[in-house]
């Protein structure tokens, strides 16, 4: 789960790191008061959605005067922000960060992250904040540093002022530093993050090391014991149709071609995905019915892959253990009738009672096409809708 | 022969007292030589009782030295089940099967860290498989997970692979095809497991009764690349190797400071590359796998 640059602030605040003054907003004049209540005069106005490249698309801006902050919240407020994580639609801007102005001398980059490699955290840091990391990492991969830390014994003050001294924090501001990377590597550990990004973390004319941005990614397996984390989550910036999908607990991606795909088990969904495409079409779908598909459950599968209307036609592929073919069966038909589906259907099912099953597909006298193979399917369905 | 189990191993469940845990006891003791195998159940507030003809006990300690079981399997919920895979290494067993999904990767991670400790410290290595992970079954011996058994056929080609569907995938076309399988292996989705790709080709390459495999993989992790290197200079058996999610959209799973720390080899089509590089037998059509091992052997 994804939060807002503000939310991670208020995180990081609380584990030590500092950051900027700033005030959250949703409106033109509640910017403007913000502007006022901080002081100074050169603010911020930061566009609030979760992906990121926002300063690139126009979601950033600096305003010298309270009359720009008021410019700039007017044209940023409900804008469709288009970055290179949005997609070509944009996401539309909700919700305002303004904050007071940072002199910035310095700009650097740090993240913790779960590396599967060594089975510990990585805290990983650079000289080169504010680029694009990826960019970094394969250009100069010598300016990307890193130490794995034992999830136990946590960030020692040496390997953080190794890490600081590493990218060229100066003397004077070292002790900051390590404070910074302790407090993000405590703060990633107890919000059980999988993802905690400081792009970039800068060093200020007097010394001091401040957070200037703020991406997290948390674990979803744990938000059960996070309910300040869970509190954070903006239901507006998630996708309606894989929203939709988790209600059901139906694990669902949508992509963009043209054949919907129902699939028991994410590795099993991934090869119906890619022998589809292997037989020359694209999938419209990922979506993995999971292990207890009920009639309830297939019909809204159904119904969330219908309503991309990009969808031509329908490959369900089960591969029958604990969960029967003739459960899978019956609640195919159902769902197809449910829906007046109008679109081909090919069903390839495997496994427990397959023949059962199938006799009820072909009993169901719909014009329901069945294949034995994974491939036998694809090409049936690749045909169907050309 | 095998790898990891056979129809002599000694097996206790953690967490049979529960739904999903006496579901596929039941199914458990119901294949081949279960009744034998599945000796012992743990659950501290029903020490004394039993189920399913099975005695339960109030530790796994107690369990293991009651009945000599050497193997764990655990269907304990997410919260508690990072504790009980700790429960089993500190009772010394060989192998710990966790079949639970949805751990948070924080107690994997400190779970993990402390096994390597205590094995550093010259303490006993407790094999892990899993989490969330469908099991591993040795085919008309034993079967200790929630694969369905009747697919499965005894025979001489390993499969191994992260997610269960795509091993029940491979497994039937063996069995289709008339080849049966030494043993089959779900080493699990989630991102901080145990046992890995590269561990269970060294027992495959080392099992006398295994003549190829097949090795599925998917998007994500370095797991199939280290595995593929190990089989170039190793590895003395036929390999089919596939990897799922060529059309999976980059980024979904992954964060972006992911892919960076693997270095960018974690995309299909760069498995599917490093593997055929490293003499696999690679496809990128899943249907194909069993008819590909019958003309490699």
């Amino acid at each position: 789960m994804k939060i807002h640059e503000y939310q991670g602030k208020q995180l990081l605040k609380k584990f030590g790191v500092a950051v900027p003054r700033g005030v959250f907003c949703q409106s033109v004049d509640e910017a403007v008061k913000a502007a006022e209540s901080l002081g100074g005069n050169l603010w911020v106005v930061k566009a609030q959605i979760h992906a990121g490249g926002r300063g690139k698309g126009g979601g950033v801006k600096v305003a010298k005067s309270l009359d720009e902050v008021r410019e700039f919240a007017g044209q940023i407020l409900g804008m469709q922000l288009v970055t290179h994580q949005t997609g070509p639609v944009g996401q539309k801007v909700r919700r305002l960060l303004i904050e007071e102005g940072a002199d910035i001398r310095k700009e650097y980059y740090v993240a913790a992250l779960t590396d599967r490699t060594t089975q510990t955290v990585a805290m990983m840091a650079s000289s080169e904040g504010g680029m694009d990391i990826e960019k970094v990492a394969h250009d100069t991969p010598e300016k990307i540093l890193k130490v794995f830390v034992d999830p136990e014994e946590g960030l020692s003050a040496k390997q953080a002022a190794e890490l600081a001294t590493g990218i060229g924090v100066p003397a004077a501001s070292i002790d900051s530093a390590v404070a910074a990377l302790q407090g993000l590597f405590k703060c990633y550990m107890e919000t059980d993050a999988s993802l905690a990004e400081i792009n970039p973390l800068i060093l200020e004319g007097n010394g001091n090391i401040k957070a200037i941005d703020a991406k997290f990614n948390f674990d979803s397996n744990a938000l059960y014991r996070q309910p300040e984390i869970m509190a954070f989550r903006d239901l507006d910036e998630e996708d309606p149709d894989e929203l939709e999908a988790s209600k059901h607990d139906l694990s669902y991606i949508s992509l963009d071609g043209n054949i919907g795909c129902l699939v028991n088990g994410a590795g099993l969904a991934m090869a119906t995905m890619d022998t589809i495409k292997y037989f020359g079409a694209e999938p419209a779908n990922f979506l993995d019915v999971g292990g207890g598909a009920t009639t309830d459950k297939v019909t809204s599968a159904f119904q969330i892959m219908l309503k991309n209307p990009k969808v031509k036609g329908i490959l369900v592929n089960i591969f029958g253990g604990i969960m029967r073919c003739d459960t899978i069966a019956t609640g195919v038909v159902a769902a197809a009738r449910e829906t007046h589906l109008s679109v081909p259907l090919v069903v390839r099912m495997k496994g427990t009672n397959e023949d059962i099953g199938k006799k009820i597909l072909s009993d169901s006298g719909l014009p329901i096409i069945t294949a034995d193979s994974m491939a036998d399917a694809a090409t049936k369905i690749v045909a169907a809708v050309k | 022969m095998s790898i990891l189990i056979n129809k002599d191993t000694k097996i206790i469940t953690q967490g049979m007292t529960g739904k999903t845990g006496q579901f596929h006891t039941e199914k458990c003791q119901e294949y081949a030589n279960g009744k034998n195998c599945f000796v012992a159940g743990v659950n501290p507030k029903k020490a004394g009782e039993s189920l399913l003809g099975i005695p339960i006990f109030g530790s796994v300690k107690d369990a293991a030295a009651e009945t000599g079981a050497t193997v764990s399997v655990i269907y304990v919920p997410p919260p508690g089940a990072a504790a009980a895979i700790w429960e089993a290494v500190e009772a010394d067993l060989d192998l710990v099967v966790c079949i639970t999904e949805g751990i948070p990767v924080r107690d994997m991670l400190v779970v993990r860290n402390r096994m390597k400790k205590r094995e550093a410290a010259g303490g006993k290595k407790t094999l892990l498989l899993g989490p969330n992970c469908p099991g591993l079954i040795t085919p008309d011996e034993v079967k200790i997970g929630i694969m369905p058994g009747h697919i499965h056929r005894h025979g001489r080609i390993g499969v191994v692979s992260r997610s269960g569907t795509l091993t029940y995938e491979a497994v039937g076309q063996l069995t289709e095809i008339g080849l049966g399988q030494s043993t089959a292996v779900g080493t699990g989705g989630d991102p901080i497991n145990g046992l890995k790709h590269i561990d269970i080709m060294r027992l495959f390459n080392d099992d006398p009764d295994t003549d190829a495999v097949i090795m599925i993989g998917e998007i994500g992790g370095p797991d199939e690349a280290d595995a593929a290197m190990w089989c170039k200079a190793n590895m003395k058996k036929p390999i089919v190797g596939f990897i799922a999610g060529v059309t999976a959209p980059a980024g979904k799973r992954m964060g972006h400071a992911g892919a960076l720390i693997s270095g960018g080899a974690d995309t299909a089509d760069a498995k599917l590359a490093i593997m055929e590089e490293c003499g696999f037998t690679v496809t990128r059509d899943p249907s194909e796998m069993g008819k590909l091992i019958k003309k490699l052997i």
